[in-house]
């Protein structure tokens, strides 16, 4: 915006864009600073130490104006490529736990998934980024604003 | 960090739209195939969105298997395999998508604690669905008898 400082005010139509992708990946749930029977109790059988997967879906949703000259918010071949590298290429076919550094020390759940992932992309991208929103599977989902 | 959780459920239910307010005759002409005096059914989706901070201990917003079970005791077991015109508290009401949907959220947003109820979506079908999350608006002529 600082481009048009001075400048008269201007209208713009804001245009939501979302991209979905797919990533298959294994975690637990285990939190270091409860017994090994409050783990069990509370996680259930997303405690068992050798991890279980998922097919992930995770949609990204990017804010902002149509630009004149192609008619994009943003070039979806970037997004794909900004995706791939920033979160796909270290998520895919992964144990969260053990090979994804963001969950060392932080259990893996869809919520603390779907903010790592917002935190990987913000500032990565063209255009502002509105909303993360991840499914670990067709039932469950969480969005995530940056809040 | 506040995240929004989504959780989405079935139940297949019958009903009948028909309102005790209109005639037959309009009844016929609202509702159309709606309105067959014996009823019809759907597989309903049924989408309710909690929202609340990242517990640290737990990694979550909630507790699926506590929200699971208020979606099950307020809104699956009183409605699954029912005919939904013969449920008490919507009593002279039409049992449209979007009277279910608001019936589903006022009984979730009084009976959870443990996040906050923002939205229940309702798909009746694939091609309609009704969200209520409990706004009110002001509008500028309010409809007379109302």
């Amino acid at each position: 915006m600082g481009v048009y400082a001075g400048m008269s005010k201007r209208e713009v139509n804001v245009v939501y864009l979302t991209r979905r992708c797919e990533f298959s990946a294994s975690h637990f749930y285990h939190n270091p600073q409860m017994s090994d029977e409050e783990n069990r109790r509370v996680f259930g059988r997303c405690n068992n130490p050798l991890g279980h997967g998922h097919n992930y879906a995770l949609e990204i949703t990017v804010e902002g104006e149509i630009d004149p000259r192609t008619g994009y918010v943003l070039d979806l071949a970037e997004l794909k490529q900004i995706l791939e590298r920033e979160v796909l290429d270290s998520f895919d076919h992964r144990f969260l736990n053990k090979e994804v550094p963001e969950f060392a020390a932080l259990i893996p759940t869809t919520e603390n998934i779907a903010v790592a992932i917002w935190r990987r992309l913000q500032g990565k991208l063209p255009t502002r980024l509105h909303r993360v929103r991840l499914y670990e599977a067709a039932d469950l989902f969480v969005d995530y604003y940056g809040e | 960090m506040k995240a929004h959780l989504t959780r989405r459920y079935s139940f297949s239910a019958s009903h009948r739209l028909h309102s005790p307010r209109l005639t037959d005759e309009e009844n016929r002409r609202v509702f159309g195939k709606c309105n067959n005096p014996y009823g019809h059914g759907h597989n309903y989706t049924l989408e309710v969105t909690v929202a609340g901070e990242i517990q640290a201990r737990t990694g979550m917003v909630c507790d699926l298997g506590e929200l699971d079970a208020a979606v099950l005791r307020e809104a699956i077991d009183p409605m699954d395999h029912q005919h939904l015109n013969a449920l008490e508290a919507l009593a002279g009401q039409v049992p449209s998508t979007e009277v279910l949907a608001r019936y589903i959220f006022e009984r979730l947003r009084h009976s959870f604690r443990a996040a906050k109820v923002e939205r229940v979506r309702l798909q009746e079908t694939a091609q309609n669905s009704a969200e209520y999350g409990g706004e009110r608006a002001e509008r500028a002529t309010a409809a007379p008898g109302q």
